[in-house]
């Protein structure tokens, strides 16, 4: 029998699966279907390894799934270092995996590319859920909007979201991620003010205030955007733990495998060891079980679970064992995650010798955190600072979420670790700040921004469970007097 | 085939692993400026997102310092892989130069 790994049933979503279309891997047809990535479609059939590393060729497969890290470079139509998670497949199409550094094309083999100078308003880099909020803002209080996102898709991490939000109506609560991404981006792709360009990457920040963006399809384009104001809301990264052969295809990060599951409906593997047992960790080794996916064992190096009880309770109930004062040492394999080793930890988190276990898996899912994607901000020059609470280094701002350099904005994950409804009133505030600095904004859009800065801080990141995050904002979080200050001082780039 | 040896990896883009990042504190790096010209940490494709958080976690615990000293190394264009074929052609009329 043929290797099929995609979903056909499942208790929440249904896949909406796109007509047949047919490209070559590696002189192979593969049939997939519209809106699946090159990567969704491969991993379908069972393929997982998708490039060997460029030093010590060492076999990469599925990581982040989002396109922000390296290890599923392939070749698409002889075009090297294509991130095939976020390849949409299209009929034809060749795609070969990457083996180490890609030959430099020779000159008679490039075809240049047009560039085209474009001015707006404001342009929004990241379509999630701060991105298409702030785009949506900025263009109802009367600016051009320019909209950038790497994905052929909107909606950010959204759309791997299948769980009901909590809180209120104004911030979707009953619905769910999926629902919400599609729901924004009908809005933002049929404004008529916001110009959005899809599979489309910032590649820099320059001189001149000015964003080059490589815009891939339909036709490929250097966008180049002149823009009075930014919101970067470029998101986030799983954190990366390290243990022996972390880099092995079938080791991911929680977010790829909700990628792969929830998104394109394909089963990221069939018995999984999930490492880390916060929030995310525990709904995604639900989310496994739903997908058909047998978990093994979720463990945890604290001695306590991170996340909340009732997820606990729901995979106690499925009998999936929990394991504090347990971590990951090793996984095994040839080409592919085949087992891995945990172990319990003393009280200063050292492994306890004799206490190894090797568990019978091909998936281990990293689900220990994230961390700010912060690569737009640092090249522009803004100020840094790593906060714990938040996840990592990310950009120092005032409370309107203007960064250390002037008309830059910072809004959602990018901002330090939050979730999607701090995300949509980040992308809220900041877009009317925006708007109130360079002119746009009514007195309606001052009041309605304080009403959000006093939600936001006083009410909603008040609840205990979220304590930790609002204290890293309040790090982050500096005086319009304090920001004049660190804007006068020279900080050279090294 | 095959990865071969067991490694810890700690940048996937540069194959760098943590044996090759203590050695590097080990003869004299303080900062990840440092470590990113040693080894190029964050001068691959993802330009550090994944290695950069580990490395600092890593140097500050070798330093003895709290992680919140370590300053973030310097970033240059392009911030993601993008074909020669984009900037082949110079920027129009309307160029800002």
């Amino acid at each position: 029998m043929e290797i099929d790994y995609r979903i056909y049933e499942h208790p929440i979503i249904r896949f909406k699966r796109g007509r047949r279309v047919r490209f070559y891997f590696e002189g192979r047809v593969v049939e997939a279907y519209e809106g699946e990535s090159v990567l969704a479609a491969l991993y379908a059939i069972g393929v997982r390894v998708f490039t060997w590393s460029k030093k010590l060729g060492r076999p990469r497969g599925a990581f982040c799934m989002i396109g922000k890290c390296s290890s599923c470079f392939a070749v698409v139509d002889g075009v090297p270092n294509r991130r095939i998670c976020i390849e949409p497949v299209r009929e034809g199409i060749r795609v070969e995996r990457q083996r180490g550094l890609a030959e430099i094309p020779r000159v008679e083999d490039v075809e240049p590319v047009e560039t085209v100078n474009i001015e707006t308003d404001l342009l929004v880099v990241g379509g999630g859920p701060a991105g298409l909020k702030a785009a949506l803002t900025a263009a109802d209080q009367g600016m051009d909007v320019v909209l950038v996102d790497s994905h052929y898709r909107l909606g950010g991490q959204l759309v791997k979201q299948t769980h009901k939000f909590f809180g209120s109506k104004e911030y979707f609560g009953g619905k769910r991620g999926f629902q919400v991404a599609e729901e924004l981006s009908k809005k933002v792709l049929e404004h008529p003010r916001i110009r959005v360009y899809r599979s489309s990457e910032a590649y820099g920040f320059f001189d001149n205030k000015v964003v080059g963006v490589a815009v891939k399809y339909p036709k490929p384009l250097n966008l180049v955007v002149k823009a009075d104001a930014v919101i970067a809301s470029t998101g986030a990264m799983e954190k990366g733990l390290l243990f022996e052969n972390n880099d092995l295809p079938g080791v991911m990060g929680a977010g790829g495998a909700q990628t792969l599951m929830n998104e394109y409906g394909v089963r990221p593997g069939d018995k999984a060891l999930v490492v880390g047992a916060g929030n995310v960790g525990l709904i995604v080794a639900y989310q496994l079980l739903q997908a058909g996916v047998k978990v093994e064992a979720l463990v945890e190096i604290m001695p306590r679970i991170g996340g909340w009880f009732v997820h606990a309770a729901k995979l106690r109930r499925y009998g999936v064992p929990i394991l504090t004062r347990h971590t990951i040492v090793k996984a095994i394999g040839e080409n592919r995650v085949e087992a891995a080793v945990i172990t319990r930890v003393d009280e200063n988190y050292r492994p306890i010798g004799g206490s190894e276990k090797k568990l019978d898996v091909d998936l281990v899912l990293i689900s220990i955190g994230l961390t700010p994607d912060t690569r737009f901000f640092s090249q522009a020059g803004a100020v840094l600072k790593w906060i714990p609470e938040l996840g990592g280094f990310t950009p120092i701002r005032t409370r309107y979420l203007e960064t250390s350099i002037e008309n830059i904005y910072v809004a959602g994950d990018a901002s330090g670790i939050e979730e999607a409804t701090t995300a949509f009133i980040e992308g809220e505030i900041a877009a009317l700040s925006a708007a109130i600095k360079l002119g746009y904004g009514s007195k309606e859009a001052v009041e309605r921004r304080e009403k959000l800065l006093s939600y936001l801080w006083d009410e909603y990141r008040l609840s205990p469970v979220v304590s930790r995050a609002r204290a890293g904002k309040l790090k982050a979080t500096v005086s319009e007097e304090e920001m004049m200050l660190i804007r006068g001082k020279k900080f050279g780039g090294v | 085939m095959g990865g071969g040896v067991a490694k810890k990896i700690v940048c996937r883009c540069e194959d760098v692993t943590i044996d090759d990042i203590l050695e590097a504190i080990e003869r004299g790096a303080r900062d990840l400026e440092t470590l990113k010209r040693m080894l190029r940490i964050g001068m691959g494709p993802c330009q550090g997102s994944h290695c950069i958080p580990i490395a600092a976690s890593i140097l500050a615990r070798k330093l003895g310092v709290p992680v919140e000293e370590v300053l973030p190394p310097g970033y240059r264009p392009p911030l993601t892989p993008t074909p020669i074929k984009y900037f082949l052609k110079g920027g129009g009329e309307s160029d800002q130069g």
